[in-house]
């Protein structure tokens, strides 16, 4: 059961996160005084893809809440974190970043990090 | 030579990721207390969950963590995702820290030298430019 409830977690976190970037990016810079996040609230509510990101981000948040209740938080944590190396790749490939060896190295040393940190 | 508008964009981006991370770091050790503080468990009963929300501790831990869901929305507006996801993680460190002060937990070595391995990986990103695409609507 936790490696389906991992699996989930894994899926839900990068589906979310490569949505929100890409409606993100076509959005334009945002603000993030009042007035920007009261535009920020308007995109959500028009934009599907945006609210696809949020219900994802729920589901991993949910699921995360289950798997730490039937394993521990040291399997809960660094399992969690494999989602860091699946969304620098994915954001290459299909963002279409530019992820050139020092972002790849930096982004395998915070999942090294992230380990160690809940052992 | 930096070119200015390059360099306070770049400013601006890491001011903005700062606050997503203590915002979030903020908005679950809100969200942790008040939770430990609510003598009945979590369960599969709706009404518990609805009750641990109007604990003001939880509710400002709420609070805290939709800011934190809109201020990185606006992020990824500015910076790319494998900067974002990388450099975010720093938070991790700060919530050891928060955990080891304000709810007593243990930091051993081992966990010491993971801050030090995501202080560096996030140092390593920090130096890369946070923008390299931008899609047309």
């Amino acid at each position: 059961m936790k490696w389906v409830l991992l699996s989930i977690i894994v899926v839900a976190t990068v589906l979310g996160d490569l949505l929100q970037s890409y409606e993100m990016k076509r959005s334009g810079e945002q603000a993030v005084d009042a007035h920007g996040l009261a535009k920020l609230l308007r995109l959500i509510a028009s934009r599907r893809f945006l609210l696809l990101s949020i219900a994802a981000m729920a589901i991993s948040f949910f699921a995360f809440m289950a798997l730490v209740q039937i394993a521990p938080l040291s399997f809960a944590v660094p399992a969690s974190a494999a989602t860091f190396v699946l969304e620098t790749l994915l954001a290459k490939l299909v963002l279409k970043e530019e992820v050139g060896p020092r972002r790849a190295a930096g982004a395998l040393l915070v999942l090294g990090g992230v380990i160690l940190l809940a052992r | 030579m930096t070119d200015p508008a390059a360099a306070h964009s770049r400013a601006k981006t890491f001011w903005l990721a700062l606050l997503v991370v203590l915002l979030n770091a903020s908005g679950n050790l809100s969200l942790t207390v008040g939770m430990r503080s609510i003598p009945d468990t979590m369960s599969a009963d709706p009404a518990g969950y609805i009750r641990a929300m109007l604990h003001p501790q939880v509710a400002f831990g709420i609070v805290l963590l939709i800011l934190w869901l809109l201020t990185r929305m606006a992020l990824l507006s500015w910076a790319d995702l494998s900067f974002v996801v990388p450099i975010t993680a720093i938070g991790y460190i700060l919530a050891a820290i928060l955990g080891h002060f304000f709810l007593r937990e243990t930091v051993t070595a081992t966990n010491w030298v993971g801050t030090f391995l995501i202080f560096f990986g996030t140092a390593f990103v920090g130096t890369t430019r946070p923008k390299s695409t931008e899609i047309r609507p």
